[in-house]
């Protein structure tokens, strides 16, 4: 089985990432050594929290550069979870401006809601936009379990995975190539999100 | 579109869970292990485990959550005693997804504020216990303290929630354990007045009382400690009955 490591950038309970993957026997590392995860054959960028700092820490560990040439031009899958996706983008607008890892061009906004509460916390379904392994054997409409107040905004239409409807529609997953990114979180989302994330190991 | 929540919530009191009426007369209801091994199988939406006793010892057994997080493959929110933002830090360190602060945001606002600029609102949940006075007038209750304050829930919350929490738990000392409804009035002005999503607690003793607080206050989540241990109900009875009734909830 591959080497999956898990980026432990100070942002957020990632045990329970953890647990998620070993739940599938599948060993895992939780790092910030920029040395273990030269070697990762995948990697896993879990986080909460606001863009800025999620930016801020992966590059005060030497991370930020070193994940771009892995995941670009040596292909590594990576899996970001919530905050771990968001820095994906070009840019993002949590506390001002900040430039992400814009490996899936497009921008992270605050949610638009009128009458509807932020954070989006709860179960939410998914709309499938198109094909990929990473949801496979999950079904339409499924519930996954989001918490989030800022959604990405794709500039390419066909990196979009799922979306789901708050008070608008909005992005949940995205997917080029070895990219995939998740706005819920499968690592609490029971059966599904453990599917998902066997998908990953899989991959 | 957004799914109800039902949060089975489990009392600990150091040994064992427990259940009370009006945070008093608690009786023991089972093992800890026990009941989240049964919660995990039964694919509950969410789950609330307070340590009501946890302010005499200053905090949390953390060695315990630490050995039953890993069963949770669903969000975990774990509470009392917090006082500070280490004890939040080891909190979720030991796998809970959010922390529920009561009398440490009560004695310091700020505590709020801090945590949701070093953790992110979504992982704090300010938990509000109120009770109505001789002259009918609803004031926050401190359970460590086993005291009523004078301070208004209303003003309270207002206050407070400038600090940004991700959730309130908003339990009615009153209602709590007699399972006779919910104090739904309150729950829906608060619901109203606030911009923060609440998490009804206190008085569910039906499916009827769960669907009505949904249905005529609002809220999108509400917890549920004693129609779980006292009744056959479970929570995925109550979804069944909330979704013949019209509301949406979580399927698989």
């Amino acid at each position: 089985m591959s080497r999956i490591v898990i980026v432990d950038y100070s942002c957020g309970n990632i045990d329970s990432v953890q647990s998620a993957v070993n739940y599938h026997g599948q060993t895992s590392v939780i790092t910030k050594d920029s040395e273990v995860i030269k070697n990762a054959e995948k990697i896993i960028l879990p986080g909460q929290g606001s863009f800025k700092t999620g930016v801020k820490n992966l590059k005060k560990y030497g991370l930020f550069d070193l994940l771009k040439t892995k995941i670009l031009e040596d292909k590594v899958p990576i899996l970001g979870i919530c905050l771990g996706m968001q820095i994906f983008a070009t840019v993002g607008f949590e506390d001002g401006q900040e430039n992400g890892l814009n490996l899936i061009p497009g921008t992270v906004n605050k949610m638009l809601t009128k009458e509807l509460k932020l954070p989006h916390i709860g179960w939410n379904q998914i709309k499938k936009k198109k094909e990929d392994t990473l949801f496979h054997n999950i079904e339409e409409e499924t519930d996954f379990y989001f918490v989030h107040s800022f959604s990405y905004i794709c500039d390419n239409e066909n990196d979009i995975l799922t979306t789901t409807k708050y008070q608008n529609t909005f992005v949940s997953a995205i997917s080029r190539e070895n990219i995939f990114g998740l706005q819920f979180h499968p690592e609490k989302s029971l059966a599904p999100g453990l599917q998902i994330i066997k998908n990953f190991i899989n991959i | 579109m957004l799914k109800i929540r039902i949060i089975p919530s489990l009392l600990f009191n150091g040994s064992n869970l427990v259940k009370g009426k009006k945070f008093n007369s608690w009786r023991t209801v089972g093992s800890v292990f026990q009941n989240i091994k049964l919660y995990s199988l039964r694919n509950v939406d969410e789950l609330i485990f307070l340590d009501i006793e946890a302010y005499k010892n200053k905090t949390i057994d953390f060695n315990l959550i630490d050995d039953f997080a890993d069963e949770c493959f669903m969000p975990l929110t774990v509470g009392g005693g917090i006082r500070n933002i280490q004890d939040i830090e080891e909190t979720l360190r030991r796998g809970a997804d959010k922390v529920s602060i009561n009398s440490g945001a009560f004695h310091n606002h700020n505590l709020i504020g801090d945590a949701v600029k070093y953790f992110g609102s979504q992982c704090i949940i300010l938990s509000v216990d109120y009770k109505i006075d001789e002259k009918g007038n609803k004031r926050i209750f401190l359970n460590s303290e086993k005291k009523l304050s004078n301070i208004d829930l209303f003003e309270y919350i207002d206050k407070i929630e400038a600090y940004k929490p991700g959730e309130i738990l908003l339990t009615s000392v009153d209602h709590d354990g007699m399972m006779k409804g919910f104090d739904i009035d309150t729950i829906k002005k608060i619901n109203k007045l606030s911009s923060t999503s609440i998490i009804a607690s206190g008085g569910a003793g039906s499916v009827e009382d769960i669907y009505k607080v949904i249905k005529d206050a609002n809220v999108k989540a509400v917890a549920a400690s004693s129609i779980f241990h006292f009744t056959e109900i479970t929570p995925h009875n109550v979804k069944n009955y909330l979704s013949s009734k019209g509301i949406k909830v979580r399927k698989n």
